[in-house]
């Protein structure tokens, strides 16, 4: 039983370490992309089709990850392009992407496919304890091996560093002849690829089937976890299973017939993201940390 | 590869035709959309944006399904033009029908007059204080207005609907998700022309929504207030300068625009519906973001781009009936139509330049 829950607690979190660490990087370089919730139902909407249609789940995978990445460069082309005010954007993103995630999903709406299966043979699964670690698919470890690969990349590698001189003060950056505006396009990019994985995971592993709007505030969740951890990407990992382990308490709610709405065990997420930002807050070090051109356009003399 | 150079003035003739060009854009594009859908795209257009103006009664439809989106959107322009991003009006609309609908609840067998206004001013205040959370938040301690007001959203819907499935649910409602009937008094009546009577739903509260975009105008324009609400949006430290207080602005701003979205709330209850259920509003709190974008910030001009978005909304239900295009596709159509809104507004700014040959003034 705590197995159980445990496994679902760590698949929960998935999605959001994917889109929030996605997120995290193109706020490192100075962009603020609200756009997460629409890039994640395209993901998802994209990678039940493929693998509806094609039986193949590495195939769906890819189509989420493709799709986010379009959906992200849309953004990219105003936002960067033509220097948009990010935060209208990133909301426009989110009403496109649901419209039109909405629209090519209502062929797929009560239809089922496989989901992914686990990684390692059942022996291991099996072991007392330790098992459930070895129960989780390839994307979720995926997932934490990418949040390594980021910390590496941010901290550790000169194009990192780079990176977040872009969102510390794109002017300097440019003086020293970086080029601003193709970092901002790869991150984004790269946001849009992770923001996609994370969308796709939800009806290929969480739920194995397509519903309108099935996010219902992953991506939102997942800004604030970049906020949460305040720009640093291990922390996301904690963040996401603090997040996971709510939202699956009204479930075990449920099950164990708790007295206590639905309603209220539903809405814990979305209180817990507004108590855990008053808290980073109140504390001050998002005002320090936060990259200090965020949401600044980039705009060159000629 | 192009550039962007900031212009010294900002032209009139850009001011006028950049929505115009958008929506025309959008046109467009939902030709091309429905095209690739394997509609017929003149079909389709026609059924989303003539057949909703092709009869006196579809035209007060159209301004019916305006109401919120006026009285929300010119709340939002104010909260925007601040450079304050209040995203949460939904959840502020669902507390003020909330709030109205727990007076007209307790109160049903009231004869009193003095019931829809208490209600009105009930539901004012049910969205302020919801507004009112994120706005202390972001003054005291600077948290991200953005994601507090759309984490209350959705907790507001879940309220609501633990609201009518529980504590308030009629007995007499068969076991379905709805409260009892407000009384007469509580509900707002059909405008009724004389020699015509009355044209489709229309209702009091769209002359009430009108007023507002004119008084929010008013505000914005001719007031100090307005004056304010301008220096934060274009230049906060000005404003410190001139020895104006921000934050009192910043709360006076959330709680207009969260009140407003209460308003909006109780009028769609009370002139549509009568009765609470889950479902109150259709997305109109988002919707509005766009209409106050589309009315490029002006309070006033607000009423016609609510008419305008309402047009859509409407040719969306229209064309699902018709051509059985899902209803979704309005969501697409409002994204795009935002996205061309917002590119429009880059070159009202700025000057786009192209260079085609020297790499050295690459725009990066």
């Amino acid at each position: 039983m705590i197995d159980a829950l445990v496994l679902t607690i760590l698949m929960t979190s998935v999605p959001l370490i994917l889109a929030a660490t996605g997120e995290l990087v193109v706020e490192r370089s100075g962009v603020l992309n609200l756009g997460l919730e629409g890039m994640m139902l395209m993901g998802a909407v994209s990678a039940f089709a493929l693998t509806y249609i094609s039986g193949s789940l590495l195939v769906g995978l890819l189509a989420g990850i493709i799709s986010g990445c379009l959906t992200a460069a849309i953004f990219g082309f105003f936002v960067l392009g033509l220097a948009t005010n990010q935060v209208a954007t990133g909301l426009a993103l989110t009403i496109f992407g649901t419209g039109l995630s909405g629209l090519i999903g209502s062929d797929f709406v009560g239809k089922a496919i496989e989901g992914l299966p686990t990684l390692f043979p059942e022996t291991f699964s099996n072991l007392p304890i330790i098992g459930v670690f070895f129960a989780l698919d390839a994307v979720a470890y995926l997932s934490l091996f990418i949040v390594f690969l980021v910390w590496i990349f941010l901290f550790k590698s000169k194009y990192g560093l780079i990176l977040r001189a872009c969102g510390i003060s794109h002017n300097s950056a440019h003086s020293l002849g970086y080029k601003v505006l193709t970092v901002r396009w790869c991150s984004i990019l790269f946001g849009g690829m992770m923001a996609g994985l994370g969308g796709a995971y939800l009806p290929l592993m969480l739920t194995p089937h397509w519903s309108e709007g099935m996010t219902s505030g992953r991506g939102w969740i997942a800004l604030a976890l970049v906020v949460f951890a305040s720009w640093m990407p291990s922390r996301i990992i904690y963040g996401a299973i603090l997040f996971g382990a709510i939202t699956i308490m009204q479930l075990a709610g449920q099950a164990r017939g708790w007295t206590i709405p639905p309603q209220f065990l539903s809405s814990l997420p979305y209180i817990a993201t507004i108590f855990v930002l008053v808290l980073i807050s109140s504390k001050g070090t998002a005002k320090y940390l936060a990259p200090s051109d965020l949401t600044r356009p980039f705009i060159s003399s000629k | 590869m192009f550039y962007l150079t900031p212009r010294k003035e900002i032209s009139l003739f850009f001011t006028i035709s950049i929505p115009v060009i958008s929506i025309l854009l959008t046109i467009i594009f939902g030709f091309f959309i429905f095209s690739v859908l394997g509609y017929d795209p003149g079909k389709a257009l026609y059924h989303f944006f003539m057949s909703p103006l092709s009869r006196l009664d579809k035209i007060a439809d159209l301004f019916v399904k305006a109401c919120p989106l006026m009285i929300i959107g010119t709340g939002l322009v104010l909260c925007f033009r601040a450079n304050i991003w209040n995203i949460g009006a939904e959840g502020q609309l669902i507390m003020g029908a909330v709030f109205a609908g727990g007076l007209a609840l307790s109160f049903s067998e009231t004869q009193s007059l003095w019931l829809l206004p208490a209600m009105a001013i009930f539901s004012f205040i049910g969205g302020a204080l919801w507004a009112l959370f994120p706005a202390l938040l972001k003054i005291k301690l600077r948290t991200n207005e953005i994601l507090v007001t759309l984490m209350l959203t959705y907790v507001a819907s879940l309220f609501l609907d633990w609201l009518v499935r529980g504590p308030w649910r009629s007995p007499t409602s068969f076991g379905f998700p709805l409260t009892k009937y407000y009384p007469d008094v509580g509900l707002i009546s059909k405008i009724y022309f004389p020699g015509i009577g009355n044209i489709s739903q229309l209702h009091w509260g769209v002359f009430v929504a009108i007023l507002i975009c004119l008084l929010c105008w008013f505000a914005m324009e001719k007031t100090v207030f307005g004056f304010q609400i301008k220096l934060i949006g274009d230049s906060p430290q000005a404003l410190r300068f001139s020895g104006f207080n921000e934050s009192k602005t910043t709360i006076a701003l959330f709680i207009i625009s969260g009140g407003l979205a209460g308003l909006a709330g109780m009028i769609e209850v009370s002139a549509n519906i009568g009765q609470l259920q889950p479902n109150i509003s259709f997305g109109y709190g988002f919707t509005a973001i766009i209409v106050a974008f589309l009315a490029r910030l002006n309070p006033a001009a607000v009423i016609i781009s609510g008419l305008l978005i309402a047009l859509i909304e409407v040719g969306g239900d229209s064309a699902q009936i018709a051509l059985a295009i899902p209803k979704v596709v309005t969501g697409v159509f409002k994204g795009i139509l935002l996205f061309f809104l917002l590119a429009g507004e880059t070159l009202t700014k700025y000057e786009i330049g192209f260079n085609y040959h020297q790499k050295s003034s690459l725009n990066d």
